[in-house]
């Protein structure tokens, strides 16, 4: 979407909607947010941006009421308010859509929107209402692929995403705060998010807008804040910035090449991991060769069948037919506990439900594979603990501490050093670098280079197309469960876009 | 396993239901007797009304994501209380009624006040409930105490053909709650609490409504189911709740029909058809004289194999793209 589309100087006589100043908030003793202000217009875009743990959710949650602040003051169209519950934000139009998903998935698309202030007549639920005003909001959002009467679980991510956004847009916000709703979102989503945040500005409604994709934020917003460490150390108009000044902005320190070089020495090998004619329900006819000291991105569309082909590898969901090989010798992952055995990781896309423990400590997450599947290595394991966590510069207050008050980026360190004690051969990652902050993205791109320079061989799944391209030695595109196509690592996004999308069509590579 | 994930849980209960129906029929038939006389459909549905009232409850307090273990002393209090007003006494059947279910609802209120406001999970708290009531029932009671009146004593006795009035009224109730289930906001604030109590809250639901209107309601079932045993009985008994085990069974009646255990969906509906299916087993089985341990192992078996049933659909959850067996003739996939 063009920037022409919202001119800047439409925004610069809206009125203030709202106006945060000297806003602070501890939780137990640190100091997580100090003295932040801000000032957002009718029908601005206005970025938030920030390493994880710079206090971007946190503000969020103080604006949506969930948590209560410190101190500061903060302002709707100039009156003080003071929520101490987010339906008090609600009704005084201001919604949120936050990361973590807001939906059940037991209910419908009405029933989740319509959820606390379900449309009555007498004391009944008027059901055929909330399918009306249902169909309605998604009418006035463009959005006709959803269905009100649809109960979520039936939806894609993105499309649960997208009933989120709908969600917050029934309460009649004039301004809705969005924490990385693109997250799970890919291509002809995110054009639809797009067109859908171009909707509400014209109606004039404000968004604060947090997301760690640079890109996003350039295309969306107006106005650029940016957090460091709790404190805002710049507000600009975005057309004054770009990715540099940006990125320089949000680490304090100018990351010269975000995507790090091959590392010198590394040796792409003989091939590791070959897959022939390989099936189940969800993926068929996949050839691919993997080799040592390579690594190879696999992009496609949400659903288009990555996750799976990563979990047929590893075994989670393994192949129905066809063959794999690793290091010449047949390998069958019947189950994951065959994949470890045969040192192969799986990074998964859900590190909160797949990759981490929440409520156990640091150390012990980090040594539950190798506790499972080599328990013979699990004092080694423990007494290299502290070196690899150092390594991987995972700030923490000690290793007995529980992952759940980890950042972000910490606890996927954590993933890591969990699955670098089997000291892998073959490593998979899903979605390495979801909702983490720039510095721990460049940390696990470096760790991925180290690791093909040891000779190890890495398949990589990510949404983000710079990634993809910035990381790869080969890119394979996946599509309806197939392999769509080959591409090298100098191709454009729209190359890899044409071909996941199936815009454009490739022989399977052989 | 494909036509089958296309059905809810609620049709799979009536399945079974459809299936115990036929097997009762063939068995039931076998030694000389017939499963739809009006003798033994009549003992059937009077074997439905005790346990629906308490699974009726039960299905509130699950759906809301808590538990309810102190029903069989909820039903033995109100016993007593009923039988011990009424004291013979036509014209005291109504505050005897009154009083034992008050009683039963302020219980509730506690259970659902320390649910939703000390955080205590309703397996224990309930648990805790339960015990209290318990020892306050050994204690103050020797043995049956009270007694009904005739006009009380008939609601247990008479029917209208083949269905008794108790069954009637407690289908009558179930009708009720699933209208509050299915059409007013606590219904679907039920829902929305067992379902994720993170969402419901940031959903602007007061959380602590539905769970303690879970819990009110449910301890007034079982006031209920207590009021119907007094009826039966003639008198108020401590033991005749626990001696029912109705606790795990009426668990076990919500989880048959197709609720999940930790809340959030299912189905009352579902419910109804789980405790028909208990009805009939343990009807089938008096009639074919089977040792009573053994009625326990069927039981035991019913529950975890729909359990099973049900765990194995929700991992089907997206449709198969390629069939499971290759397009193209599959290689011998090595060892």
């Amino acid at each position: 979407m063009d920037k022409e589309v919202f001119p800047l100087e439409s925004r610069v006589n809206t009125p203030v909607v709202l106006s945060v100043s000297g806003l602070s908030k501890s939780f137990f003793g640190i100091e997580v947010l100090k003295d932040v202000s801000l000032e957002l217009r009718s029908g601005e875009v206005h970025g938030l941006v920030g390493e994880n743990g710079a206090g971007k959710s946190t503000l969020m949650k103080l604006l949506a009421g969930v948590h209560h602040r410190d101190s500061g003051t903060i302002e709707l169209s100039g009156a003080p308010v003071d929520f101490s519950h987010p339906t008090q934000a609600h009704e005084a139009g201001l919604s949120t859509v936050f990361q973590e998903f807001n939906l059940l998935p037991d209910r419908t698309v009405a029933e989740n929107i319509y959820l606390g202030r379900e449309p009555r007549s007498g004391i009944l639920v008027n059901r055929k209402a909330m399918l009306e005003r249902t169909r309605e909001l998604l009418d006035q959002l463009g959005i006709t692929s959803i269905q009100p009467s649809t109960p979520v679980s039936n939806l894609s991510v993105a499309q649960q995403q997208i009933v989120e956004i709908a969600k917050a847009v029934s309460y009649d916000a004039r301004i809705i705060s969005m924490d990385e709703p693109t997250a799970a979102l890919a291509g002809p989503e995110v054009e639809l998010l797009y067109s859908i945040i171009g909707r509400l500005k014209e109606r004039g409604v404000a968004i604060l807008y947090v997301s760690h994709r640079l890109k996003e934020i350039f295309d969306l917003c107006d106005t650029i804040t940016v957090l460091k460490d709790g404190e805002v150390v710049g507000s600009q108009p975005a057309s004054s910035m770009d990715d540099a000044s940006l990125v320089r902005l949000m680490v304090g320190r100018p990351i010269s090449a975000y995507f790090p070089e091959v590392t010198p020495g590394t040796i792409i090998g003989e091939p590791l991991l070959e897959v022939a004619d390989a099936g189940n329900e969800q993926l068929d006819s996949i050839n691919l060769a993997l080799r040592t000291g390579e690594i190879v991105g696999i992009a496609g569309l949400q659903g288009s069948g990555r996750t799976e082909l990563v979990e047929a590898i590893f075994g989670a969901a393994p192949f129905t037919r066809g063959s794999m090989r690793l290091a010449g010798e047949a390998y069958t992952a019947r189950s994951t506990r065959t994949a470890i055995q045969h040192r192969v990781a799986l990074i998964t896309e859900d590190r909160k439900s797949q990759g981490l423990s929440l409520n156990q400590s640091i150390l012990d997450n980090a040594l539950s594979v190798i506790r499972s599947v080599f328990p013979g290595r699990t004092n080694q394991a423990r007494q290299d603990a502290p070196g690899v966590f150092s390594s991987l510069e995972v700030i923490a207050r000690d290793l007995d501490q529980e992952v759940q008050y980890l950042s972000g980026g910490n606890q996927q360190k954590v993933v890591l050093a969990k699955w670098l004690a089997i000291s892998p051969r073959l490593v998979l990652l899903d979605e390495p670098t979801r909702g983490i902050d720039v510095g721990a993205k460049v940390a696990v791109y470096n760790l991925m280079r180290a690791l093909a320079a040891e000779g190890k061989a890495i398949l990589m799944v990510s949404s983000e197309l710079p990634e993809v391209l910035g990381m790869s030695d080969r890119v394979l595109v996946m599509r309806d469960g197939l392999i769509a196509g080959e591409l090298s690592p100098t191709s454009t996004e729209e190359e890899v876009l044409q071909l996941a999308t199936g815009a454009r069509t490739e022989e399977t590579p052989s | 396993m494909n036509r089958l994930s296309r059905l809810t849980s609620t049709h799979i209960v009536y399945l079974v239901v459809l299936l115990t129906v036929i097997v009762g029929t063939i068995l039931v038939g076998s030694v000389g007797r017939s499963f739809f006389s009006t003798g033994n459909i009549s003992d059937i549905l009077t074997g439905t009304s005790v346990l629906g009232f308490i699974a009726i409850g039960q299905t509130l307090v699950i759906l809301v994501g808590s538990l309810d273990l102190s029903v069989p002393y909820v039903i033995s209090l109100s016993s007593l209380i009923a039988a011990g007003i009424m004291a013979n006494q036509g014209a005291n059947v109504l505050p005897g009624v009154l009083a034992a279910l008050a009683i039963s609802a302020l219980i509730g209120l506690a259970n659902g006040l320390v649910v939703s406001g000390l955080k205590v999970h309703g397996f224990i708290a309930t648990l805790g409930m339960g015990l209290i009531i318990s020892g306050y029932l050994a204690t103050n009671y020797q043995g049956s105490s009270g007694q009904a009146p005739l006009s009380f004593r008939l609601i247990g006795a008479t029917g209208l053909g083949p269905v008794p009035i108790s069954t009637l009224i407690m289908l009558a109730t179930a009708g009720l709650v699933l209208l509050m289930l299915n059409r007013t906001r606590v219904g679907h604030h039920i829902y929305a609490v067992g379902g994720d109590l993170g969402v419901a809250r940031m959903s602007g639901i007061r959380t602590r409504t539905p769970i303690i209107t879970a819990h009110v309601l449910c301890s007034v079932m079982a006031g209920l189911a207590g009021l119907l045993l007094a009826a039966r009985l003639g008198v108020g008994s401590p033991t005749i709740g626990s001696q029912g085990g109705y606790d795990l069974l009426s668990i076990a009646a919500v989880v048959l029909g197709g609720t999940l255990l930790a809340g959030g969906k299912g189905s009352l509906v579902g419910t109804l058809g789980g405790v028909l299916i208990f009805a009939m087993l343990d009807n089938i089985m008096s009639v074919m004289q089977i040792n009573p341990f053994l009625k326990d192992v069927v039981r035991g078996l019913v529950i975890v194999i729909a359990v099973a049933v049900y765990a194995r659909r929700t991992v089907i959850t997206r449709p198969p793209r390629f069939e499971k067996s290759s397009t193209t003739p599959a290689r011998e996939v090595s060892a």
